[in-house]
């Protein structure tokens, strides 16, 4: 194969991994908190995409974006508020079927407001023909904006859960919930707040995104399985871990539409996914004894 | 109880059988359609249409004096929900005859259901095997989806098209298609140098193309009805793939070539004349036609037409012509079916006989193209 056609196919796999990648993101945050796995993550990103298609056309693109992540934002506070944080001791059972039960009616509401309609926002810069050539290899401006963005997203999030008191707390609690709160923490507002983040988190993905994939009502549960695949695979609560398992899936499929038929695109991700939780059950970058402490 | 409150309401009738004409009961029509899920794109403009049509049809005094009402049963899509709602809308609600399903999966799902219990069936969907072999119940008003392969392989003919790269997607519209086409291509001098199977739900195809383009391929060909059809001319351009891009009649939706923006300009593809009806000839035996449909549509619902809202309304229009002319008797109805000739609608004229139960022909699709953001007639 020719080098530039290798290239070609790594930058194809570099724009299905940063797509993984920004959604799996967002489900390590409500699982650094809770413990669970919040199946409605797909639908905060196809929500920030539709509500910034919608805001796109009164205002300015930078504001329809902030404007969109802020309403995701209030959305994921109103989800947490009605139906989590009255629960007592839930189960974690109990909590994953109420957030499947939240993103279907979240996928609902949107096909009655919105309609079946596919819609995407403007290419940040350029358009749909455009794209950089380095060397030989071509490459949409809206990838690179899609990077910037993952890259900007793990950093804060680093940080925040590093360095923050906040987001000490908010490992505190998902440490262990009891003696989080019998240091004083107030554990039920945090959760609140990881549902506010990873939707807002969910909402930039979806809007950086909605370019290149497109946006409708339906297109959460998609990317949900993707993210969860590739959240799964980095280890679950690791945000690095989640990027880099994006980008091994994105590129592992990238190449091997190039040897085999396109159609076995998704078994030879999932395939992997496989091999990898037989050899390393916590995952590429989890740690085993985190994820033994957080069942026990 | 309500087979009870039936049978009471059945006594009545019966005793009130000497009241006027105007009194009578209403003639049934089902409609199966995929309202929502992810074909609800086909299902609701056909949904949206029969309301309309049944509204103003009913204005008008309806069939003879009989007012028609409409039972619409939401399918989702799923050939499941479709076969149980085609029985609760025979048994419970004994429907005339059925509008639907608006997809190929559905429609060959319900198609032995329909045939036994002798309803007629007028389904919205392109797939040739559902009236190949003919069922003597069951109809449709979709143009086949050879004929779209047939406009496409002329047009690479006289374009000096030899060696394609073809795309579709994993649903039955996309597999059909792949056989139509891979059955026709040898017989037009064209030979398919890679052909690819992608996932409904596919968000980029950036390495699909890749692949084509290095096969070295004069053209590419797609054949799905998601928004994949709009990525793959994005990222086709964007790698910097500059040969002609053939879509199949699945493109017929203005939205796609909205969402694919500039990439989309210049895409070739076959559809029916309904999408280009206000650059239709004054002449053209389909554009009264067309015209009206359109402008009712787009002012009751305010949004674009589509070739599958059509579908709905030649599928309701040859079946109320059917009942005028032959009265409300099924079998009758079914003969009048399967004798309409020179019938002018949405997709075509329809020439139906006991042999082919669509009557379209070939001319049923015009090829088109995407210029300024608009559908366009391709011309020579």
């Amino acid at each position: 194969m020719q080098l530039e056609l290798v290239l070609q196919y790594l930058v194809a796999g570099l724009t299905y991994g940063t797509i993984y990648a920004v959604v799996g993101v967002g489900f390590n945050i409500i699982y650094n908190t809770t413990g669970i796995i919040n199946f409605a993550q797909g639908e905060f990103v196809m929500l920030g995409g539709m509500t910034a298609v919608t805001l796109h056309r009164f205002v300015p693109l930078p504001l329809a974006i902030a404007g969109a992540v802020a309403v995701t934002m209030a959305a994921g506070a109103l989800v947490e508020a009605t139906c989590i944080r009255w629960l007592e001791k839930p189960s974690v059972l109990r909590m994953i079927i109420i957030t499947i039960g939240v993103s279907i009616l979240i996928r609902e509401l949107a096909l009655v407001s919105w309609g079946e309609s596919v819609r995407a926002l403007p290419y940040f810069t350029g358009n749909e023909v455009s794209s950089l050539t380095l060397g030989g290899v071509h490459v949409s401006p809206q990838v690179l904006w899609s990077l910037a963005t993952c890259v900007l997203i793990v950093v804060f999030l680093w940080f925040f859960f590093q360095h923050t008191s906040l987001g000490r707390q908010m490992r505190a609690c998902a440490a262990n919930r009891d003696a989080a709160a019998l240091c004083g923490i107030a554990t039920k507002n945090l959760v609140t707040l990881s549902f506010v983040l990873s939707a807002g988190i969910g909402a930039l993905a979806g809007c950086v995104v909605s370019p290149i994939t497109y946006t409708a009502y339906n297109i959460g549960t998609g990317l949900a399985i993707k993210g969860f695949t590739v959240a799964i695979l980095g280890g679950l609560g690791s945000s690095m871990g989640a990027v880099g398992a994006g980008f091994l899936v994105g590129v592992l499929e990238a190449f091997s539409v190039s040897l085999m038929p396109a159609a076995y695109k998704d078994a030879i991700s999932v395939a992997v996914l496989l091999a990898i939780l037989f050899l390393r059950p916590s995952g590429l970058f989890g740690s085993g004894a985190a994820a033994r402490l957080k069942t026990a | 109880m309500k087979t009870l409150r039936l049978a009471a309401a059945a006594a009545l009738l019966a005793a009130a059988f000497h009241a006027p004409a105007a009194e009578q009961e209403p003639l049934k029509v089902g409609a199966l359609l995929s309202v929502t899920g992810p074909a609800s794109f086909l299902g609701a403009p056909e949904a949206r249409t029969l309301e309309m049509l049944v509204e103003e049809l009913n204005q008008k005094g309806g069939i003879d004096g009989r007012k028609i009402q409409l039972v619409v049963k939401d399918t989702a899509g799923d050939p499941a929900k479709a076969v149980s709602f085609a029985k609760q809308l025979m048994e419970e609600d004994k429907v005339f005859a059925i509008v639907g399903p608006a997809t190929s999966g559905e429609t060959l799902a319900v198609k032995p259901i329909a045939e036994e219990g002798k309803t007629l069936l007028l389904s919205c969907a392109a797939a040739e095997v559902i009236v190949n072999p003919v069922a003597s119940h069951v109809f449709k008003v979709a143009p086949k989806d050879g004929y779209a392969a047939e406009m496409i392989f002329r047009r690479m003919k006289k374009m000096g098209i030899k060696r394609i790269g073809f795309l579709s997607s994993n649903t039955g519209f996309g597999k059909a298609g792949k056989d139509q086409v891979e059955k026709l291509a040898p017989g037009h001098g064209v030979e398919v140098a890679v052909s690819e199977v992608y996932d409904k739900a596919a968000t980029d195809l950036t390495a699909e193309v890749t692949k084509l383009k290095a096969a070295n391929v004069q053209a590419i060909l797609n054949w799905s009805i998601e928004p994949a059809q709009a990525i793959v001319i994005k990222n086709a351009r964007q790698i910097g793939l500059t040969i002609p891009i053939f879509q199949s009649h699945g493109f017929a939706n203005i939205q796609y070539a909205k969402a694919a923006g500039a990439a989309a300009e210049g895409v070739m593809f076959p559809a029916s004349r309904i999408v280009v009806a206000d650059s239709l000839a004054e002449k053209h035996p389909q554009k009264a036609v067309v015209a009206s449909y359109k402008k009712a549509y787009e002012s009751r619902y305010k949004e674009d037409v589509s070739t599958f809202g059509g579908h709905a309304y030649d599928a309701l229009m040859i079946l109320v012509r059917a009942v005028k002319e032959a009265g409300p008797d099924r079998e009758k109805v079914r003969v009048a079916l399967e004798g309409t000739k020179g019938f002018v609608g949405t997709a075509g004229v329809f020439n139906l006989s006991a042999a082919d139960h669509n009557g379209l022909a070939l001319d049923a699709f015009e090829m088109l193209t995407v210029r300024d953001g608009k559908f366009a007639v391709l011309g020579e």
